[in-house]
């Protein structure tokens, strides 16, 4: 046990030498490689280098060697080989950083910073798994919310939701008067603070003789997605009015 | 005289209730004496029934007329009433009662009552013979104007075997007057196979873009110029028409085709007015020579459409969906001896209001109101 301690000891010593020889190194470095005349200007300080693809929306970050001089052969191949990684990604926007230490990290589309292992999927949107949404995707989210807003569409002007011919359309065009962004308000002729359902439901027991709807009720629910869509772009207001 | 809090200019015919009352207070005995006949009646009406607003506006204005040039004489509106065949109870029924109890019990009679078109909802023959039954009760003569609701099922079939023809003209107390039939729909129903019932409900949606826009048509602009042809240019003109005869808000079918081609027609006289229904709105515009009123509906109010008011129009503030009655009425026009037009909507909720033919040829343009 007494030996593990002191080896222990002995190799802590040693990193730690080795720390300060290594930050000694650096600092001489950094003494030696600093301009010895006034004129240089500050990019010629920098102790890295960008390298850019030809679409502009690729570039590397190459650090430890400064700008003004051509990189080593073995480094300018990995770069190389990185940006040709990259470009297959044509329509985003990558910026890679080859650390020091040989690490690659990553910024798609000015998100964060992830680290990349060559010949690996791209960290795209970490959310899909690391795949692109499809335009078949995006078809398919536009069709299910247009399939909601209609089905609101057609109950707003049938008058199923009451009993006697009255529907929502008949004061309501265009779902006008409705105010959707302006809930949640106190409802002065109910006492209440009410929602928009609160109202919807209201109007479907009143002008409509109806019966009210459960709050989860898809009826409901397409009621409100078709009354949103049509007052889209309206600055939310709650309580106005 | 109190200052109203909102600022409503619905409010002014109360405002001016109010200088009647005090100009009693500070009138000398001559005018006091040709004042209290009027007043005793506002008294008792104060007192032993509710005070109907829309009489006291009467009489007021009868109280003007002693220096005015005077009224040559009144006819009343009902318009909208958009019934459903459902009973006497239903809401729509009801209003339609209430339209005519109010009118009935207007002293003095008016010459006349406009309908204003839309009696029925769907154009069903049941809607329209609760209609023609219950504006039978009518004491005065009805003079009836068709609306798209009353057309569509069958093509004006049901409600020509009851009410004529929708095209006619007749002179009154040196007026002469024109209904036209302004709904008309280029076919779009056809192509489409719809039904009658299907045509009748997409006419019936304000939101829709399937149907056709409003025309009075080319054969009805030719008997309107005919017509017109016999007219000499100074006699006061006043149109009839379901649809404004002007271009409001097309998505809304607040809106008339040919409605240059009719004001052309219409341009060459001295004063046109014209009253329109199907808007549900207090609703002013003014062309050239001519006036536009909307009426007011007894079944439910319209919002003001998102563009294309016109700006003299004062917008009615929004109405209370909590009371059925807000927004909605009927009404009066005061015919002047000089052919100007004064134009009165008796607001079932709230204080009458007036517009007045100084108003509209002012041209004022209206701060933009509430509603929309």
């Amino acid at each position: 046990m007494r030996q593990t301690l002191a080896r222990r000891i002995l190799i802590a010593l040693s990193v730690v030498i080795a720390v300060a020889v290594t930050l000694g190194l650096a600092r001489l470095t950094a003494h030696a490689s600093s301009p010895s005349t006034a004129v240089s200007t500050k990019a010629s300080q920098s102790k890295w280098r960008v390298v850019t693809a030809c679409d502009q929306r690729k570039t590397v970050l190459v650090e430890g060697y400064p700008d003004n001089q051509p990189l080593p052969p073995t480094k300018a191949r990995q770069v190389a080989s990185l940006l040709t990684d990259l470009m297959q990604y044509c329509n985003e926007e990558v910026n890679a950083r080859i650390a020091s230490d040989e690490h690659i990290f990553l910024s798609v589309n000015g998100s964060a910073f992830v680290q990349y292992v060559p010949g690996r999927a791209l960290p795209l949107l970490l959310v899909n798994g690391g795949k692109q949404f499809t335009q078949r995707d995006q078809a398919i989210w536009k069709a299910e919310l247009t399939r909601m807003v209609d089905e609101g569409n057609k109950l707003f002007h049938s008058s199923k939701l009451g009993t006697n011919g009255i529907s929502c359309d008949m004061c309501h065009p265009n779902a006008a008067n409705t105010h959707p962004e302006t809930y949640p308000k106190f409802q002065t002729q109910l006492k209440k603070v009410a929602l928009l359902r609160d109202m919807i439901n209201w109007c479907i027991e009143n002008p409509l003789e109806g019966k009210t709807l459960a709050d989860d009720d898809p009826q409901m629910k397409a009621l409100e997605a078709y009354i949103l869509s049509q007052r889209a772009g309206k600055t939310i207001e709650p309580g106005k009015h | 005289m109190i200052k109203d809090p909102f600022g409503r200019r619905e409010r002014k015919a109360e405002r001016e209730r109010k200088a009647f009352y005090d100009s009693l207070l500070n009138a000398d005995r001559r005018t006091f004496l040709k004042l209290s006949g009027q007043a005793a009646a506002l008294a008792v009406a104060g007192s032993a029934i509710a005070p109907h607003s829309f009489q006291l506006v009467e009489l007021l204005k009868a109280a003007e007329n002693e220096t005015e040039p005077q009224v040559s004489f009144r006819f009343a509106y009902i318009s909208d009433t958009h019934m459903f065949d459902k009973g006497m109870t239903h809401r729509f029924v009801k209003a339609a009662l209430k339209a005519v109890q109010d009118v009935n019990a207007l002293d003095p009679q008016p010459d006349f009552i406009l309908f204003g078109g839309d009696l029925a909802q769907l154009g069903q023959p049941g809607e329209l013979n609760l209609g023609k039954e219950i504006l039978s009760e009518l004491k005065a003569p009805v003079r009836m104007m068709v609306g798209e609701h009353d057309w569509f099922f069958d093509m004006g079939e049901k409600w020509q075997e009851l009410f004529g023809k929708p095209t006619y003209s007749f002179d009154h107390q040196g007026a002469h007057f024109i209904t036209l039939q302004s709904v008309h729909e280029k076919d779009f129903w056809t192509a489409r196979k719809m039904t009658p019932m299907e045509r009748m409900q997409t006419v019936a949606g304000l939101d829709n873009a399937v149907q056709s826009r409003f025309e009075v048509g080319e054969e009805q602009r030719k008997w309107l110029a005919d017509d017109l042809a016999k007219v000499s240019k100074d006699t006061p003109i006043v149109v009839f028409s379901h649809s404004p005869l002007y271009k409001y808000y097309r998505n809304w079918n607040f809106w008339t085709d040919d409605a240059e081609q009719v004001q052309e027609l219409l341009f060459p006289f001295k004063k046109v007015t014209v009253i329109h229904g199907h808007t549900h709105q207090l609703l002013t515009n003014h062309i050239r020579n001519i006036a536009f009123h909307g009426m007011l509906s007894t079944a439910w109010p319209w919002p003001y459409a998102p563009t294309g008011l016109p700006t003299i129009t004062i917008q009615m503030d929004r109405a209370d969906p909590f009371d059925q009655f807000d927004g909605c009425g009927d009404g009066a026009v005061e015919v002047r001896k000089d052919g100007e037009v004064n134009k009165n909507y008796n607001f079932w909720s709230r204080n009458p209001f007036k517009v007045s033919y100084e108003m509209v040829a002012s041209g004022t343009p209206a701060k933009p109101g509430p509603s929309y």
